[in-house]
């Protein structure tokens, strides 16, 4: 074995100083990582000079590392060096080499980061210093602290086993995973992740000199490593494309005309202030379709609009209310205080809109002729809308038939508006004329 | 035509390089068209790596834009103090919905802005602009875009599901040219410090991966050159220096419509101070009113924060006439007038506010008689 000693200039470095604690696990990463770069730098297309790498650093005693370095550096958030990583590695040219420098903390409160660069095959490689605690807050245990491990709140021993990281983004896709000891020359097996298309990670096990000494003052790094089935080994997933951030610079605007219909006016409505409609239906019954519809006959009669819907989150069940206001002027608020018309199709939309049907003291309400009629100061109006056009059709001819009674459009411009939709085949002629 | 349409429109059009999505009611609509408008899309798996995701793209050179709503916003904030500080361009477009928690995901409200006020501990401003109208989804995404370049910062655009999802007859002719915005690069003589700038400046900004110098970012305390400090006299002035250059550089947007012939204020019957979703009630308000021959003055802000000195200016004129003062906001606190007047408004200064559905009209009036 051989082993690297004292400091080393070099042209990845603007100090040797690393600024770790005496005997520190951390200083032989960052020789190694230097070493790997160099090494890199020589022999391969990637890292040949330090403008060339960027070193991402997490939060704990190896991020504190970013001055050290004459390469490019960014020190984020604890855990979240593997995702900024990732964003920074989809950007740059393939050229560069990401390396994120994460301890054990940071890899479990950032364990998704990880899993999905892996996924997605992120250009990078994650140097993970796991000196199995949390070093820097004091030797709190973390995700990857062995069983029977003790730190200053486990003093009987950690009683819960550690993540295994290197089988966890293996099985995420990374095409590199490999768990060394910290000790020695370990910069060949660092190149060669470096050398890696797309995500690798090197999990080097270390003993933070602070705390996990003092705590298991008889711990050798290579027997705990035995003992807790911390075994070296490396897994080879299947190489694949890196990550790139794909960039298509022109895309059809979404105004074009095929992405947006103009509509022309071809109607005149009579209307010659405003009105607003409730449609209250089921979901899974056009309700929303149809009041779109309806808008749309509305502004090729040269009147203005708005329309939303009202809905539950579980889009698929329940009730599905629109709100349209048609009017000869511009619409500046396009909330319904008390609407002119409601119309009603289904129980769901008779709950959901029973107060504002009680609450009216003017105007129509239309109504399924099963439906119970709730006390309401509005004129009511029952139709057969279900049993004529059925659950699939109700809200389309519910409006078909207010259109025509009330005169407020024409009823060619709601036959032509749903004639010219994707619903215009479904529904019957009868319905239509 | 819906106002999600038209701000990934305008994004894009600005010169939005990515959008980061994670799908949430009701931003998932502007995630939807940006899928088919940006240059490059890219799904996260959660908020936080979606900022995390935009830092890094941010730190590369290219301009990001989100869209979500308070929960995802909610784990967004560590990321956000993050990018300010790194100072990293990028668009968080939020879209208002009821809460608290998850709320109501599918009903409007107004309901985060003392949330963004705050956002940044130490209480430093990040610019928030507020879309109120639907000709705003068009024209304000790219000062939001410029503004984040310009001074190297996060900034928010603030909207509501009311005004994202609702459907409107638009005039197609009524859209503005958008030119990409303006996003110089540092192209002098090395060393380039990354936070090479003083008082209320934003530093030049050069993407990590450069060939031509070294580029160091961090989220910690750090002095000109990027390097982390405890607290030395040049990292701590670099600290002050990111509240200054938001306050000095953040444009002033709003649009103050006077009682016609009383520019002083010194005879309108009241001035209805309001943004966001509210802005079209107050508008039909002040509509009646004049009907009813009311003179009231209608102040629309688009910049929230840093609140704008002229809001003031325009404030004290009203209130030296002794003219009532109303804010209309779709919130149960009033959190406008709570930024502007402490939880103590003073006599004079009254609050149209509620919960679950758009401020009406006739509730603005009733409160405005009220006060006569």
């Amino acid at each position: 074995m051989s082993v690297m000693r004292g400091t080393e200039s070099s042209e990845f470095l603007t100090t040797p100083d690393f600024p770790y604690c005496k005997g520190c696990g951390h200083h032989l990463i960052a020789r190694n990582t230097v070493r790997a770069l160099e090494s890199l730098g020589r022999e391969g297309q990637k890292g040949r000079n330090p403008l060339d790498v960027i070193m991402v650093t997490d939060i704990g005693c190896h991020g504190i590392v970013d001055r050290n370095f004459a390469t490019h550096t960014i020190h984020g958030l604890h855990g979240r060096s593997v995702a900024l990583a990732s964003g920074l590695a989809a950007s740059v040219p393939p050229e560069k080499e990401v390396v994120v420098f994460i301890g054990d903390g940071g890899a479990t409160i950032g364990l998704q980061h990880l899993l999905e660069a892996a996924r997605l095959n992120m250009d990078l490689t994650v140097v993970v210093h796991n000196n199995m605690l949390y070093g820097m807050t004091g030797g709190q245990p973390s995700g990857l602290t062995p069983c029977g491990f003790r730190t200053v709140i486990t003093e009987g021993g950690s009683p819960y086993p550690h993540h295994d990281l290197c089988q966890l983004v293996h099985d995420a896709g990374a095409p590199y995973a490999r768990r060394i000891l910290g000790l020695g020359d370990f910069s060949k097996e660092l190149q060669e992740a470096f050398e890696v298309e797309g995500f690798a990670l090197v999990e080097v096990l270390e003993l933070c000199t602070s705390y996990a000494l003092k705590m298991n003052p008889d711990l050798r790094l290579r027997e705990l490593a035995q003992q807790a089935g911390y075994e070296p080994g490396l897994w080879r997933g299947q190489g694949r494309p890196a990550f790139r951030l794909a960039s298509e610079a022109s895309r059809p605007s979404l105004l074009d005309a095929d992405q947006i219909r103009a509509t022309e006016v071809q109607f005149r409505s009579a209307l010659d202030h405003q009105l607003s409609l409730v449609l209250g239906g089921s979901a899974g019954e056009g309700a929303q379709r149809a009041a779109e519809l309806f808008a749309e006959a509305a502004m090729a009669s040269g009147l203005h609009v708005t329309k939303k819907g009202s809905y539950p989150v579980t889009v698929g069940v329940g009730f599905s209310t629109a709100e349209v206001i048609i009017s000869r002027h511009p619409i500046l608020y396009h909330g319904i205080s008390e609407p002119n018309v409601v119309i009603v199709t289904s129980e769901d939309g008779l709950e959901h809109n029973r107060r504002r049907i009680t609450a009216m003291t003017e105007g129509a309400v239309w109504m399924d002729e099963s439906l119970g009629v709730p006390p309401t100061g509005a004129n009511v109006y029952l139709r057969d809308f279900r049993g004529r056009a059925g659950a699939r059709n109700a809200a389309i001819y519910s409006l078909l038939s207010f259109v025509e009674a009330s005169g407020v459009l024409p009823k060619e411009a709601l036959t032509a508006a749903i004639e010219a939709s994707s619903i215009g085949e479904y529904v019957p002629d009868e319905l239509l004329r | 035509m819906d106002g999600s349409r038209l701000i990934a429109e305008s994004c894009a059009r600005a010169g939005a390089d990515a959008y980061i999505g994670y799908p949430i009611t009701p931003a998932s609509l502007i995630y939807s068209y940006a899928s088919r408008r940006f240059p490059a899309t890219l799904p996260a798996p959660d908020e936080i790596t979606a900022l995390q995701w935009m830092s890094g793209l941010s730190a590369a050179g290219k301009l990001p834009v989100t869209a979500t709503s308070f929960p995802g916003l909610a784990l967004m904030v560590e990321s956000i103090n993050m990018a300010t500080m790194m100072e990293l361009p990028m668009l968080i477009v939020l879209v208002q919905r009821l809460g608290p928690s998850t709320g109501t995901a599918t009903a409007g409200a107004q309901d985060d802005l003392r949330f963004l006020h705050g956002i940044i501990s130490g209480g430093y401003p990040i610019p928030v602009f507020c879309i109120a109208d639907i000709d705003d989804c068009w024209s304000l995404p790219p000062v939001a875009l410029q503004t984040a370049v310009d001074l190297r910062t996060p900034v928010v655009l603030l909207t509501s599901k009311e005004m994202v999802m609702t459907e409107r007859s638009y005039d197609l002719g009524r859209l503005g040219e958008i030119e990409p915005v303006d996003r110089p690069v540092y192209d002098g003589p090395a060393p380039y410090r990354p936070y090479g700038a003083t008082d209320a400046e934003a530093p030049p900004f050069l993407p990590i991966g450069s060939d031509q110098h070294q580029v160091r970012m961090t989220a910690s305390t750090h002095n000109q050159e990027g390097i982390l400090q405890h607290a030395s006299l040049e990292a701590l002035d670099n600290t002050r220096r990111l509240p200054a250059k938001v306050e000095a550089g953040t444009p002033a947007l709003y649009h103050l419509e006077e009682a016609k012939g009383l520019g002083d204020g010194a005879h309108a019957d009241a001035l209805i101070v309001t943004y966001g979703i509210s802005s079209g009630a107050a508008r039909e308000a002040a509509r009646i009113l004049a009907e009813q021959g009311r003179a009231v003055s209608l102040l629309v802000a688009r910049t929230l924060v840093p609140v704008p000195h002229a809001y003031y200016q325009i404030l004290d004129r009203y209130r030296r006439a002794d003219t009532p003062v109303i804010f209309v906001e779709e919130n149960l606190q009033g959190q406008f007038a709570s930024i502007l007047f402490g939880e103590r408004r003073p006599e004079g200064v009254g609050v149209v506010a509620d919960i679950g559905h758009m401020i009406r009209p006739d509730d603005i009036v009733r409160e405005v008689r009220r006060c006569l």
